[in-house]
């Protein structure tokens, strides 16, 4: 198994018609992954074709998730549309809405969240790479990728990933890869301060997750998420983990490319996260390329095997 | 994007957040129009920098406090004449200190007794919050690492903005009674709606002061904007300050680069946030200084190679560079390719470390190699790393 999606999962795409959007379309379709519908109000009724595929457009996401049993949508559309693109997959009642797009306001992102909570569809993101299942075939093709992220460098195995930057994540899915081991899912969540999954949310559908046998937590200054997720494992988790925060040279005040990674205070700064990630058993990672040995490192400890 | 005090207390004044009258100047001959503004009497005079710590800062010609309080307005007039054009340096400045290209005059406030109130994100529960607190005129973080009990945060529901009650809350943990607690809800109600509307990050005022004939006035004024909602306030885009920016920063921005001065020497170009961060973490690990942050963006293009590699080099404390990429969909051929064109196009004569992983790398590889450019390779992150560190030593 794995969290959130699987390479049956059918998607739509938000933004089909943009340039960005289209392109990652397309490498999605490369993978094998059931993308079954495009959306772009005032284009319903023409088609996406690409190496063969012709992917409905549909004006609405009522329209297409009805039409084509897509249950994801992945959002490309522009910062100041695309909270309102969010409240539409809401509204159509999907399981998962994955919001690409960097640059969206904080206020309309406050906004979104208050009138999603309790509401039955998931939001990943904003600014995020999306979420990748690898699938059985040759450079993991056949699996299930949303987003931006390079489907090839994924295999198909049992190691989690969640992660707050994109590169970052290539960079443990990388070697993970390396190491001949593989990937239930890797999930970026996104790098702004008000987001819809956090660290924790993920962590828990990871420990649930029998197919998961270890996870790598990548954080980064700015916010509370981390330490929130840590103690959470230090009590409730089984599994090896290994964690790395990004930005223990950043200083205060200035955002670091992201709109969240930003140290506010004394609580939000990398080596604060990383005593709490220590106290709480988490094999820390010395630098991003430590990345997999300390997971390796975790299941040792625990005699777990990662394979 | 910041704001200085002055411009804040503009907008305060707008949304009906009384503050001392006051009038800016930014030139010596605009003083004296400025002071006439005021009514004769105690002034204060107030250096326009974009950083904190102002009356306890220092000029770099000795002269002492870039905030001074004068009994009268001839006073006011020569003290600002030492502040304008001079460099205050602050705890929040650094060693070089910020120009004084602004002074703000305003009237001296009887103060009663001084608070702190503030309207900001929560992150934890996605809302804004209010903060406010009885120990006003100190620094806030003291306050709560001392006497965390002081300090009252009530959250907004954005849906609904904020309700009676809460005012309530806030003033009863002001401890305010009769026209002061009438003021300072209104104040805190103004000061919120002002905070939404206006797409702020942060709107903190400290002191907000009570006088003795029970007025309610916010005495200093610090105003942060979320960058990605500019584009619906050209009201706000008009009050950047260019001066208060780095250039470098200012010419990155125009590519569409993070960039963000340090103070080492090893230079960073790298694509993705998280990952420039880490690379500047990772040259520390290994006995370096970073001397930057840059993120060239998932789609870096030669263009933008070119202009990042520029824009590193125009730190005159750059001894190296370590390019480190990582790419996911993007070619590395072409990051290569952009490199070698850079570095013909701008003489490079500082040692390059670069490190490519990902998307046609052996082609990346291949290029930087048949260029015939004296780089070094780096196979991982932390043996790019190493080298880098090695050759500035």
């Amino acid at each position: 198994m794995s969290i959130l999606i699987t390479p049956q999962t059918k998607i739509l795409v938000q933004g089909i018609t943009g340039a960005f959007g289209a392109k990652h379309a397309q490498l999605s379709l490369d993978y094998g992954t059931q993308l079954v519908a495009g959306v772009t109000p005032g284009k319903g009724g023409q088609f996406f074709e690409h190496a063969g595929h012709k992917v409905p457009i549909f004006n609405s996401v009522h329209e297409a998730a009805a039409t084509t049993g897509a249950t994801v949508s992945v959002i490309f559309v522009p910062p100041p549309f695309a909270g309102d693109a969010i409240l539409e997959c809401v509204d159509a009642g999907l399981d998962l809405a994955v919001c690409i797009t960097e640059g969206i306001p904080i206020k309309d992102m406050i906004r979104v969240k208050r009138a999603i909570t309790g509401k039955k569809t998931r939001l990943i993101g904003p600014n995020c790479p999306g979420l990748v299942t690898p699938g059985t075939g040759e450079n993991s093709n056949g699996g299930c990728r949303i987003g931006i992220a390079p489907g090839y460098i994924h295999k198909k195995g049992h190691v989690g990933v969640v992660s707050r930057s994109g590169t970052l994540t290539y960079e443990a899915v990388f070697q993970i890869t390396s190491k001949g081991l593989g990937q239930s899912t890797s999930v970026g969540i996104g790098g702004d301060p008000v987001n819809g999954t956090s660290h924790l949310d993920v962590i828990k559908l990871f420990n649930e997750d029998p197919d998961t046998k270890g996870i790598i937590l990548i954080g980064e200054i700015g916010g509370s998420a981390e330490v929130e997720a840590a103690r959470w494992i230090k009590d409730h988790c089984k599994k090896p983990v290994a964690g790395f925060i990004a930005g223990a040279t950043a200083p205060a005040g200035r955002r670091m490319g992201h709109a969240g990674a930003i140290v506010g205070g004394a609580e939000d700064t990398a080596a604060a996260k990383i005593a709490v990630f220590q106290e709480c058993g988490i094999e820390v990672a010395a630098t991003p390329t430590d990345m997999a040995d300390a997971l390796l490192r975790a299941a040792a400890k625990k005699g777990v095997s990662l394979a | 994007m910041n704001i200085h005090e002055y411009q804040a207390k503009t907008l305060f004044e707008k949304y009906g957040v009384p503050v001392p009258k006051g009038a800016a100047a930014k030139t010596a001959e605009e003083f004296a129009t400025a002071l006439a503004s005021l009514p004769e009497g105690p002034t204060m005079v107030k250096s326009q920098i974009h950083a904190g710590g102002r009356g306890k800062g220092t000029f770099t010609d000795g002269y002492k406090g870039g905030v001074k309080f004068c009994k009268t307005k001839a006073d006011a007039l020569e003290i600002a004449g030492k502040m304008l054009g001079n460099t205050l340096v602050t705890i929040q400045t650094g060693p070089a200190g910020r120009k004084v290209q602004t002074v703000y005059f305003t009237v001296a406030s009887d103060i009663k007794k001084e608070y702190y109130l503030a309207v900001l994100l929560d992150r934890a529960s996605s809302r804004p919050v209010i903060v406010a607190s009885t120990e006003g005129g100190v620094e806030i973080e003291k306050v709560a690492h001392e006497t965390p009990e002081k300090i009252t945060k009530v959250l907004i529901d954005p849906a609904y903005g904020v309700a009676d009650f809460q005012l309530r809350q806030l003033i009863a943990a002001l401890e305010l009674t009769g026209n002061e607690a009438k003021n300072a809800a209104k104040l805190i109600k103004n000061l919120y709606t002002m905070f939404w509307e206006t797409d702020a990050a942060m709107v903190e005022v400290n002191p907000l002061i009570t006088t003795p004939t029970g007025d309610v006035l916010a005495l200093d004024a610090k105003v942060s904007f979320d960058s990605n909602a500019l584009y619906r306030h050209p009201e706000i885009v008009a009050l950047r300050d260019l001066n208060e920016e780095d250039p470098k920063e200012i010419e990155a921005s125009k590519y569409d680069l993070a960039y963000i001065a340090l103070d080492g020497n090893i230079a960073c170009l790298v694509n993705g946030a998280g990952l420039a961060m880490s690379t500047m973490d990772i040259i520390k690990h290994y006995g370096g200084n970073p001397a930057n942050f840059l993120d060239v963006g998932g789609g870096a293009s030669k263009e933008k190679v070119i202009a990042a590699f520029k824009i590193i080099l125009g730190d005159a404390n750059v001894k190296g560079i370590f390019v480190n990429i990582f790419g996911g969909i993007m070619d590395c051929n072409v990051i290569a390719e952009g490199i070698v064109e850079a570095v013909k196009e701008v003489g490079l004569k500082l040692p390059l470390v670069v490190r490519l992983e990902g998307n046609n790398v052996a082609k990346g590889k291949e290029t930087l190699a048949a260029s015939g450019l004296a780089l070094v390779s780096g196979d991982t992150m932390a043996d790019a790393a190493q080298k880098i560190v090695k050759l500035v030593a």
